[in-house]
């Protein structure tokens, strides 16, 4: 047995994003094309894991906790140099980290840092430490620091994101040619290195192919034209894994989940009794138990999607409160447990202790035809309880203005997909006074004792230092959450991808970059026709 | 009439006749979904299988069958008639009469449809039940489909306005109404019914359309627009070829129309 042959270098790796970047300024983007640009080019303090969901030390040869959770000093590495060849020391992470937290400077990624009133301050202590002091305990921030470029501060800030920028991740932007390509080409001195001590990446160029069209990428992906696609539905996954020169996986569970909340805004133009129904822990609990998740999984999502208990999926790994029972499809215990709040079912027909039919509206994004059938499946189930169920579909934008401004609807039915691992990151989602409260946002004070209580904890997981108790804490919101229902879960949905099989050393994650998390350590396998083609 | 219009007036009759008796003729009931029988093939007990909610392909055409081959032609009749009247008055009185009439459709077709329809939408309650979304889609259209009708209605009516037969007409001392309603509108009748047959076609595709906007046909309820928006899944139709039989009757109907309103008809 001799050693493992040395991966092949060369060649170039295309795939798709889906639009334009609106920005290649790494400190700026915000959108998943100009995010992906960045994950390729952009060098960073720390490094997540994809595969072990661990922090790990990248550009930080090491990094502690001080000052009870207010502090994260990081020990910068030495001997790295940014892609220009000048050299990479604590006063680029201080400069890159200075900028960041500018308050005048307004970077979006600076809002996830920030911790109660007070500026972020950070020190340089000595050649190769720096040190980020927060106003109050920052648990669970260090994983931000996997989307914070180190940016020179030699290059000017004005031409920040320009083709040219130093950068100190393994690629460097070369070409873009908007509406069709951006071509990266590997940067000469990327610090990691392969066995051979040879520098990182394998790959010579990373071809993005801005395409929109899915069914467009498919097909450019079954000719050839492109190595992998990191999303697929179920019946794309099907059909691809019917063979040909790639290979797919189903990675299971994604990080996100479908569901279904009622409107409980107090400006909702909704008719009060309406009101009455979506704020009943019975109505909303006793329709949970209508709905038929395993058929949702089964049917809408060609069985490519599991029963969702909460809102954390088992994809996240260490986060997910396996207690949460996964609501059981009950169509007589849903008939109880309404029963229980006034509702009877007469004629076929559900009604209130008033007399009112249960009539209500679910809408949702067309287009989406997962969403359409799991809609349509939800409309059959709450007929079996005498729910009549208007399903309708509407253009994003106007879905969203219903949603977050003029609270026209009764229900709606989305996927909220999940990109932080932490809850800090889900923070807007369920703090009463967020405005991505779903079911009822921006609230003065708490509504609900529980939604008082899911405040308290979200805010203490947010600023303990102590793991466990963290997870305890938010252990409990996902248990009241489910207790409550204000959020029917329905399904997680399969994370589904498709690689080249020319192209080795792929490990999808359910955490993005499904694909090219690991780009620097991708490589082509030796087959004979690959140089004629690429 | 020949022998293949004969059998267009037949057809087309059966699939009314279909569409109006589909309450008794459908297997399953239009909504009714099999979820242990998802995207079945044809078989005796679902002739065309079923869509991937489990539900049966043929029943569902039929009901299809008759949202869209009632409302799609009465839409269409609707919007033809007011091509008649915008478009044959302002061709027949000509002067100001043509000028308004003709900048109203130039309006009409520049208007962001788009817009207002959205606008259309969010004015309307959404727990309105699917057939009345259904009349006010279909009311839509035919209101506001007659523009490019009435340019070429127009367009013939004003090269009629100093033709020998009106003029004889005048002569003999019949009103303009008369003249209007008697002479010019049976002589432009093969143009209003080659657009009401263009219109037919374009309502039913655009009901489908405008499934996008929260308009058109809600679920579960089917018409020929949503079914043949089913056809843009490419590989799901190479896969069941049977995913064709509503574009099939779709063909036939509208082929049927147009053997049976052909100009031969009215030479």
């Amino acid at each position: 047995m001799g050693a493992p042959p040395e991966p092949r270098w060369g060649g170039e790796l295309r795939f798709c994003v889906r639009a334009d970047p609106k920005t290649l300024d790494p400190l700026e983007t915000t959108d998943q094309p100009g995010q992906t640009v960045r994950y390729l080019t952009g060098g960073v303090l720390l490094r997540l894991n994809r595969a072990t969901q661990a922090l790990e030390p990248e550009l930080a040869e090491s990094w502690h906790s001080e000052m009870a959770g207010r502090a994260i000093g990081f020990r910068i590495r030495k001997g790295v140099r940014f892609s220009d060849g000048s050299a990479f020391t604590a006063a680029d992470v201080a400069y890159s980290l200075k900028t960041l937290f500018d308050p005048a400077s307004h970077f979006p990624i600076a809002d996830s840092f920030r911790r109660g009133p007070g500026a972020i301050v950070v020190e340089q202590r000595g050649p190769d430490e720096v040190r980020v002091v927060f106003p109050q305990a920052a648990a669970g921030v260090e994983r931000l620091f996997d989307e914070v470029v180190i940016v020179s501060r030699l290059w000017p800030a004005a031409r920040r994101g320009a083709i040219g920028m130093p950068v100190l991740g393994p690629y460097a932007v070369a070409e873009y040619h908007a509406g069709s390509y951006i071509r990266l080409a590997r940067n000469p001195n990327y610090w990691q290195t392969g066995a051979s001590g040879r520098r990182l990446p394998y790959i010579d160029t990373l071809r993005l192919l801005i395409q929109q069209n899915r069914a467009l990428e498919l097909l450019r992906f079954t000719k050839g034209d492109i190595d992998m696609v990191d999303t697929l539905d179920p019946e794309d996954y099907a059909r691809l894994a019917r063979g040909g020169p790639w290979r797919v996986d189903d990675l299971g569970p994604g990080l996100g989940a479908e569901q279904l909340w009622f409107n409980q805004a107090t400006a909702a133009p909704i008719p009060d009794f309406k009101k009455g129904w979506f704020r009943s822990r019975e109505f909303r609990t006793g329709l949970s138990a209508a709905l038929n998740r395993a058929d949702i999984s089964r049917v809408a999502f060609s069985g490519r999607a599991i029963p969702a208990p909460g809102a954390i999926s088992p994809a996240n790994r260490f986060w997910f409160d396996a207690r949460v029972p996964t609501p059981a499809y009950a169509p007589q215990q849903a008939l109880a447990t309404l029963a229980q709040a006034g509702f009877r079912l007469t004629g076929g027909t559900l009604r209130d202790s008033r007399g009112k039919a249960v009539e209500l509206s679910i809408i949702t994004n067309s287009g989406n035809r997962l969403r359409e059938r799991t809609a349509a499946l939800i409309q059959e189930d709450l007929a079996k309880i005498g729910i009549r169920v208007t399903v309708v579909t509407l253009d994003f934008p106007s879905l969203i203005e219903r949603i977050t401004r003029t609270f026209d609807y009764d229900t709606c039915l989305l996927g909220f997909s999940s990109v932080d691992l932490d809850p800090t990151g889900q923070m807007n989602l369920w703090l009463s006074s967020a405005n991505a409260h779903a079911w009822n946002p921006e609230q003065k004070t708490p509504a609900t004792g529980w939604e008082a209580e899911i405040d308290r904890l979200m805010e203490l997981q947010a600023t303990e230092s102590v793991l466990v108790k963290r997870k305890a804490a938010f252990d409990q919101v996902q248990e009241i959450a489910a207790r409550e229902g204000p959020m029917l879960f329905l399904v997680y949905r399969n994370a589904l991808c498709a690689v080249s099989s020319e192209l080795r050393n792929v490990q999808p994650s359910v955490v993005g970059p499904t694909l090219i998390w690991n780009i620097e350590r991708l490589y082509f396998a030796p087959a004979r026709h690959l140089e004629a083609k690429r | 009439m020949t022998l293949v219009r004969r059998l267009a007036a037949i057809l087309l009759a059966s699939f009314y006749m279909v569409s109006l008796f589909a309450g008794w003729l459908a297997p399953f009931d239009y909504a009714h979904q099999s979820r242990d029988c998802i995207a079945a093939p044809p078989s005796a007990r679902h002739l065309l299988g079923t869509d991937e909610l489990g539900r049966d392909s043929f029943s569902r055409l039929i009901y299809a069958t008759r949202v869209s081959l009632l409302l799609a032609p009465a839409a269409a009749l609707l919007a033809t008639t007011l091509a008649a009247c915008i478009g044959g008055v302002a061709g027949f009185r000509g002067g100001i009469f043509e000028t308004i009439a003709m900048k109203a459709t130039d309006l009409t077709l520049s208007l962001p449809w788009l817009f207002l329809l959205l606008i259309a939408r969010a004015w309307m309650p959404l727990s309105m039940p699917p057939w009345q979304t259904l009349l006010i889609t279909f009311l839509l259209l035919g209101s506001f489909g007659w523009a490019g009708a009435a340019r070429v209605v127009c367009a013939a009516a004003g090269s009629l306005r100093a033709s020998d037969m009106l003029l004889y007409a005048r002569a003999y001392g019949c009103s303009q109404g008369r003249v209007f309603a008697a002479h010019l509108l049976p002589t432009l009748r093969p143009i209003l019914l080659a657009q009401f047959l263009i219109l037919i076609p374009i309502f039913i595709l655009s009901e489908g359309n405008l499934g996008v906007l929260g308009l058109g046909v809600g679920e579960p309820m089917p018409s020929w627009g949503n079914l043949l928006r089913e056809l843009v899944d490419l590989p799901a139709v190479a896969e069941r070829p049977w995913m064709l039989a509503p574009l099939v009757v779709f063909a036939l109907v509208t082929g049927c129309f147009y053997l049976l309103t052909s100009p031969g008809d009215y030479a």
